[in-house]
């Protein structure tokens, strides 16, 4: 089968297939294996290991010992192989718990472009990869080095030709490889048979080989070349540059290695080499594996489920609440609404994605860039920007260039050197924040004032409106509000509080921030929703809509640094003694909220006691996220698991240890699901995104995650990269995802089975997670409390199996107990 | 109680520590950081109390005679501490930053696999520096030299599972092989100058040296050479640069003490401890500062392009090595030693904080970006500037140079001796060592210049039998046999050379022959759980046979004349037999043994570490 080289498909192709994650400033979690999602989840995975050798699921014995130790339930795991297997159940579980199977890998990709050094005995790997690394990590470096690629405006290849014919040093071993290079006839299709041969066929494979070699750099330049903006400092590169450039290396080292001794690889393969994109043949040894794999989601699934089926909690018809405070959905933040509700039971509390529902570029004081706040797909045509004095930024000269010049240095090393012995002594014993620390708190400076307002005399900046007029704030209030089901009973006081994080030593602190703001803390969207639903006007409108928000109703933003677990409130614009009042005894019950929310996080940290007081153990929490030896500031999502989309009511009375999305909605507000559909479009891709991201760095930390971060070197700003000549390493840290257990997220939505089918068919996009499985979904009954299941495209009654849901009295006791995840118990939760 | 007496207790406080980590439960993480942070706060109260009260009691250099390892009529074997300014330096500032690290790693290192593993590598580490830096002769140097060759060697390798660790620990302890090579040959022709084993006090006396170097300043020219060329290896100077940046493989806190900051300052302290031996040879003060002021601008230009932040501040530390070089040269020894101090802290700490560049420039760069900012470099013409630009990102070709002159010659020697297969060298190993064996017996009937070809042939073929070691793609057991071999027509070659002791022989190949045997043993216990294991690999393992690789790595070690086994001593003594117009024979012994370290370790990374055979193809093994 002779297919033409289509040279614009298979670079196409490939960018489909690398890593798609953006440089580290503008992490933002998505799914790893996106490309294969247009698979159903298990043949997507299996697909996955074989074509390119990633691991998918836990080994076998892993989930064997989970048996033993009871966390995969054998009732589920019967019922799961009754369910896909019917009669021969019995003999599937005998290959479940007994059977043995090959481990080695033997991908397909990489198989081709091997050869060469089992015919060669060449290593073109360490031969290429090092010049090739420099090169890229030296043309897109963002400011590492000193002296900078000295042609940084031309695109890559052209600048790589300028350079080379310009210098009187070559970055190639051959005369030859330099003519090719100046030679603009040339083409990727010309360099590919003089290294393969006249084998058309075999190119598309041998590109694959090539880039999965390095699939960090080829995925980080992918990105960048799809995505300028991702680098403040902007360059144009090309995949396909690349690769040219590489292909040019390989054949320089050939030449340099075996002279004229060698032909083209296509002409003398020995061994068979299994097309890579051909049909895979689904095997034993993976199907018991996602057997595995379902049983285990299944156990923790069927406790939650019943868990909310059968919580009750002492609902008091609405009484006159104390206040409302609306945070992000994040997992985060399920315990301290938790614990809010607990210290005040007539306080309301919701969630919703962390941007607020406003969407718009920010610019702080100062600032040379513009920063997006809102979901990475959403391109907003606002800007926002912070008014005021521009501040001191403190500095630390140990991040000075001048240390490294030998002249300079020479002076460093005598005066800075001692100073430095002193600075880590001081940060190893008492670590405080200092020039280096990320936090969220510098998003934003609490006293400065944000230009909300649309100005005509100043409407525009680089084609983006400064500020948003008032019909445009009300559309965004009311989608705020009408989806989270907040319409009337007002409180006195709303909060608005969104979330950050603060780190020290931790590159990858973007991923700490709120996902639905692009990696940025969510302080201005809090802020800026609040003055639109403060202003009068826009109250005028939402009442003409049917959300009347009475005048004694004030709304506040806040920041909520989920590292440190403390709250800022922006609370200045309070000038009224009434409200001051009010919100002094709120901001007490805050702080007591923070500080259990603390101490039920510390029990997952080694150097943490659990049992101390729950102020203590905050004050441990907050040295810890300035401390520069903790590379693990907070465990961020890991162990997530759920996405609750409902009334507060319906999960309130059940411990779910921070593992939940908590996405507050009422289906009453909205008996036809647009809103819902609102919260779908953005949930499924954000908290499945989140969740597979973790799910796949979990189970493969060597190719899809970025295994230990201890080792770890910043390359160019951009990423990380074990040692200097490394392949960049996309995916989290072991750190981040070594407690989380690896499985889909399960949506639950409260509404009719009826209105959730056509509510999920409305975007292919978003069909695709559930129809395909990469987000599993149970729609709960709101009046009946039933349970049904999505499956292969219908709601299928679900009936929880679990009988063994506990009531627990005191959770403090409970997070004293141990470290692990913990089973669904019922709480007393008013 | 004296000064002098208590001085080794430096030696025995993270050999204390050493020995008991050992014993501790792998998990228990607050047992075993908490031993080495206690070892550490000892170690470094006793160092800043000996140094006060040292300086306050009139700061004096002395020495201590500390025991005799062995003796006969014209050689001894000591061990000799020393004390002066340049040891209490390098003891506070050792102490000092490997506490601190230590406290920072005790919790950065939490959950990781390998915890008790860099706790134990670290301490034994720290026990060679603490080695090196209270020696009083260089025999007792060399023996500190080696546990901080290895011990990196391991560190660097602390991801034994990944593919680059290991390929860059290897590439690391070949050149620290060629540092020890130069200690050896130092050591060799020092014997030969002196008529004995001198200390570094001796050194002191001016009158002595500068009289003897006047008889023999062709041996003292050497001797010199040599020592450069440890310190030059060592301390990363031209033309070794380019393996600090590639050791930084493991965590960040080792990276940071031993890369960073420790390692490499050993090789300024060589030249500092013998700088009274050649004090008045003024070429080689103006060799070593033009070494280092090559070294300066070169790894300034390399520096300055490098788009890694770790690599940066490598290179970084290499100039700021190169200028203390200078300073030595010129004789400004309190600057040196001030220098040396500021600049491992810096360097320490630079890493330490390094992942937080990240933050910290992206801030810089969002609030005061220019574009195309202008550096120094821009006012070069064009042309020039873009040359020196790819220089130095190709590091100045340092890298593809060791491999060029240092690897390819060896693969290439070893690929033409390729006729001679293993079968046909064993059979032609017996027969011939056995006539060597008679001729040694009857050499006095012989021709004297036979007898005089004789070492000269025998060490020659004892160099065939390593390379065949070191270049075996297949056979593991073969490989190690030719070692064995080696080692074998060594011992042949020097009986020739000169009549002595057989025990002496004896004392040499004991440790040999009881690490091969092991080394033996342990290679088919492993074949026999894992079928036949090729060297074509990595295999990777220690994974699954830990107790296996930690034998055989003794194996190795006992094999390299690592200081375990007599054959360290005997090691040393071979050379003594060696004459001092002998550089043939000295060549190729040294050339010998430098290959066996390599051809030995290389065997052990490719079995036990690396990407784990079981589950990875050999053509994927590079993802991570």
């Amino acid at each position: 089968m002779q297919k033409p080289f289509d040279l614009h498909q298979v670079v196409h192709e490939l960018k489909h297939f690398l890593p798609a994650q953006a440089p580290l400033m503008d992490f933002v979690h998505h799914n790893t294996l996106h490309a294969f999602q247009n698979h159903e989840f298990h043949a997507g995975l299996e697909t996955a290991h074989t074509k390119l050798g990633y691991q998918v699921y836990f080994p076998l014995e892993i989930f064997r010992a989970l048996h033993d130790e009871g966390r995969i339930s054998t009732a589920i795991l019967d019922r799961v192989l009754t369910e896909k297997k019917g009669k021969e159940a019995e003999t599937w579980k005998g290959k479940l718990l007994f059977g043995s199977y090959d481990t080695i890998q033997q991908p397909r990709v990489g198989a081709l472009r091997g050869q060469w050094k089992k015919q060669y005995n060449i290593d073109l790997d360490s031969l290429v990869h090092p010049t090739l690394f420099r090169l890229l990590g030296n043309y897109l470096d963002q400011g590492i080095s000193i002296w900078n690629f000295p042609i940084d405006d031309m695109p890559f290849l052209d600048a790589i030709r300028t350079l080379e014919k310009s210098a009187w040093v070559s970055i190639f071993k051959n005369k030859k490889s330099q003519a090719l290079l100046f030679n603009e006839q040339i083409g990727l299709a010309d360099l590919l048979t003089a290294l393969l041969g006249n084998h058309p066929e075999l190119f598309e494979q041998y590109l694959f080989d090539q880039q999965f070699a390095h699939q960090g750099w080829s995925g980080m330049v992918s990105t960048i070349e799809d995505q300028p903006q991702t680098l403040l400092d902007k360059r144009q590169i090309k995949l396909e540059d690349v690769i040219f450039l590489e292909l040019l290396l390989e054949l320089d080292a050939l030449d340099d290695r075996l002279g004229t001794h060698w032909v083209g690889l296509g002409n003398q393969l020995n061994d068979a080499i299994t097309p890579l994109h051909m049909p895979i043949i689904r095997t034993e040894a993976m199907e018991v594996r996602s057997l595995w794999q379902e049983a285990f989601e299944w156990t923790y699934y069927d406790q939650v489920l019943k868990g909310i089926q059968i919580e009750q909690i002492d609902s008091v018809a609405p009484h006159k609440k104390s206040f409302q405070s609306v945070f992000c959905i994040d997992d985060r933040i399920c315990s301290l609404r938790r614990y809010l509700e607990n210290e005040d039971p007539a306080c309301a509390t919701y969630g919703t994605p962390g941007f607020f529902s406003v969407e718009f570029y920010y610019q702080p004081i100062g600032g040379k860039f513009y920063s997006k706040v809102c979901p990475a797909p959403v391109t907003p045509k606002y800007l926002i920007k912070e008014i005021g004095i521009d501040k001191k930024r403190e500095t630390d000269l140990h991040f000075s260039k001048h240390s490294h010049n030998f002249y300079s240095g020479w002076f460093f090393a005598q005066t800075l050197g001692f100073w430095s012995a002193v600075k880590l002594f001081v940060n190893l014993f008492k670590p405080s924040m200092g020039p280096t620390t990320a936090t969220s708190l510098r998003h934003m400076d609490k006293f400065s004032t944000l230009k909300v307002d649309f100005d005509a005399l100043q409407a525009e900046e680089n084609g983006l409106q400064i500020g948003f007029k008032v019909e445009e704030m009300a559309i965004r209030v009311t989608n705020m509000l009408k989806s989270i089901g907040l319409v009337d009973n007002f409180a006195p006081i709303v909060y608005v509080v969104g979330h950050g994080s603060s780190s020290v030593n931790n590159p990858h602190y973007a991923a700490y921030d709120c996902g639905a703001c692009s990696g940025r803390a969510g302080s201005v969207n809090a802020r800026v929703i609040s003055q639109m639903a403060n202003k009068p006007e826009v109250r005028a409108i939402l009442k003409s809509n049917g959300i009347d928000i009475p005048d004694e109703t004030i709304f506040v933003g806040g920041l909520h640094d989920t590292t440190r677990d403390e709250v800022v409130f922006y609370d200045d614009e309070i000038t009224d003694p009434t409200y001051q009042k009010l919100h002094a005894a709120h901001e007490e019950t805050f702080r007591r909220a923070l500080d259990m929310n603390a101490k039920e996080r510390s029990r997952r940290f080694e150097s943490i006691d659990t049992h101390d007081t729950a102020e203590h153990i905050h004050e441990k929490i907050r040295l810890r996220s300035v401390s520069i030896f903790e590379p693990r500031p907070e465990l961020n999502h890991a162990t997530n698991a759920l996405c609750i989309v409902g009334r507060r009511a319906l999960s309130k009375g059940v411990f779910l240890d921070r593992r939940s999305f908590l996405n507050s909605f009422d289906y009453q507000v909205d008996p036809e699901g647009n809103y819902l559909a609102g919260i779908l479009n953005a949930a499924a891709p954000v908290c499945g995104g989140i969740n597979l991201e973790y799910y796949f760095s979990r189970v493969d930390g060597e190719k899809l995650g970025a295994g230990t971060k201890l080792p770890h070197n910043v390359m160019g700003l951009f990423g990380v990269a074990n040692g200097i000549d490394g392949d960049l390493r996309p995916g989290l840290p072991t750190q981040m995802t070594e407690v989380h257990d690896p499985i889909r997220l399960l949506m639950i939505v409260e509404h009719f089975p009826s209105v959730v089918l056509t509510t999920i068919q409305k975007v292919p996009a978003t069909y695709e997670w559930f129809i395909n499985a990469w987000v599993n979904l149970v729609v709960i009954h709101p009046e009946t409390k039933e349970l049904y299941v999505f499956n292969q495209g219908e709601f299928k009654v679900y009936q929880p199996i679990a009988d063994d849901i506990k009531a627990i009295e005191h959770v403090e006791q409970l997070l004293e107990s141990h470290q692990e995840n913990f089973p669904v118990y019922l709480i007393n939760q008013h | 109680m004296t000064m002098n007496s208590i001085l080794p207790i430096f030696i025995w406080v993270p050999i204390v520590g050493f020995l008991v980590s050992i014993f501790l439960p792998k998990t228990n993480e607050k047992l075993i950081s908490g031993l080495a942070f206690a070892t550490l706060v000892i170690q470094l109260t006793l160092s800043l109390a000996y140094v006060a009260y040292w300086l306050i009691t009139g700061g004096e250099t002395f020495q201590v005679k500390e025991i005799i390892l062995f003796q006969n009529a014209d050689y001894i074997f000591q061990i000799d501490f020393l004390f002066d300014k340049i040891t209490a330096v390098y003891l506070v500032v050792g102490a000092l930053l490997t506490f601190l690290v230590t406290r920072y790693s005790r919790f950065y290192l939490h959950r990781e696999a390998g915890y008790k593993r860099f706790f134990l590598t670290t301490l034994f580490f720290y026990v060679g520096y603490s080695l090196t830096i209270i020696s009083g002769n260089l025999e007792t140097l060399f023996l500190g030299w080696e546990i901080l060759g290895i011990s990196s060697f391991l560190l660097i390798s602390f991801y034994r599972e990944r593919y680059l660790p290991v390929k860059n620990a290897v590439k690391v302890f070949s050149i620290y092989r060629i540092g020890d090579i130069g200690l050896i040959l130092a050591m060799w022709a020092s014997h030969h100058l002196w008529g004995q084993n001198i200390t570094f006090f001796q050194l002191n006396n001016a009158e002595l040296v500068h009289e003897q170097l006047q008889s023999h300043s062709f041996v003292g020219v050497f001797i010199s050479l040599m020592i450069l060329l440890s310190a030059a290896a060592k301390s990363a100077q031209l033309p070794f640069s380019s393996w600090l940046p590639r050791a930084m493989e493991g965590p960040t806190p080792s990276s940071a003490i031993f890369y960073g900051s420790l390692s490499v300052h050993i090789g300024a302290f060589l030249l500092m401890r013998t700088f009274p031996f050649w004090e008045y040879q003024i070429s080689v003060r103006i060799l070593i500062g033009g070494l280092g002021f090559t070294t300066m601008l070169i790894a300034t230009g390399i520096a300055r392009v490098q788009s890694s932040v770790k690599s940066q501040i490598a290179y970084a530390s290499i100039a700021q090595i190169g200028i203390i070089f200078i300073e030595i040269a010129l004789g400004f020894e309190y600057l040196a030693l001030f220098h040396f101090a500021g600049n491992a802290f810096l360097r320490t700490y630079q890493l330490l904080v390094s992942p937080s560049i990240v933050t910290y420039l992206i801030r810089e760069q969002f609030y005061f970006f220019v574009p195309r900012a202008r550096t120094i470099e821009d006012f070069m013409p064009k042309r020039l500037q873009h040359s020196i630009y790819v220089l130095c990102l190709k590091e100045w070709n340092l890298d593809s140079m060791l491999y060029k002159y240092m690897w390819n010659p060896m693969k290439f020697i070893g690929d033409k001796l390729n006729f001679l297969n293993g079968r046909r060298l064993l059979l032609f190993f017996i027969p011939s060592f056995g006539i060597g064996l008679y001729v040694l017996n009857k050499s006095a009937g012989l021709p004297a210049s036979w007898v005089s070809l004789a070492p000269i042939i025998s060490a020659s073929i004892g160099l065939v039998m390593v390379f065949k070691s070191f270049t075996q793609r297949n056979s593991i057991r073969l490989a190690w046999v030719f070692v064995l071999m080696n080692h074998c027509w060594i011992a042949l070659a020097i009986s020739f050379n000169e009549k002595f002791d057989p025990m002496e022989t004896v004392l040499y190949l004991s440790g040999i022959g009881v690490a091969g045997i092991v080394g033996y043993l342990s290679l088919q216990r492993l074949f026999k759980q894992e079928g036949k294991i090729s060297l074509n690999r990595f295999q990777g393992l220690s994974e699954n046979n830990p107790k296996i690789a930690l034998l055989f790595l003794l194996a190795c070690l006992g094999l390299t004349g690592f200081p375990i086994t007599p054959t360290f001593i005997g090691e040393d003594l071979i050379f003594s037999h060696i004459h001092e117009d002998q550089f043939a024979l000295a060549a190729i012994v040294s050339l010998s043994f430098i290959l066996d370290g390599l051809a030995v370790i290389r065997m052990y990374a490719r079995v036990f570490m690396g990407p784990n055979y079981r589950t990875h193809a050999d053509f994927s093994n590079r993802y991570f």
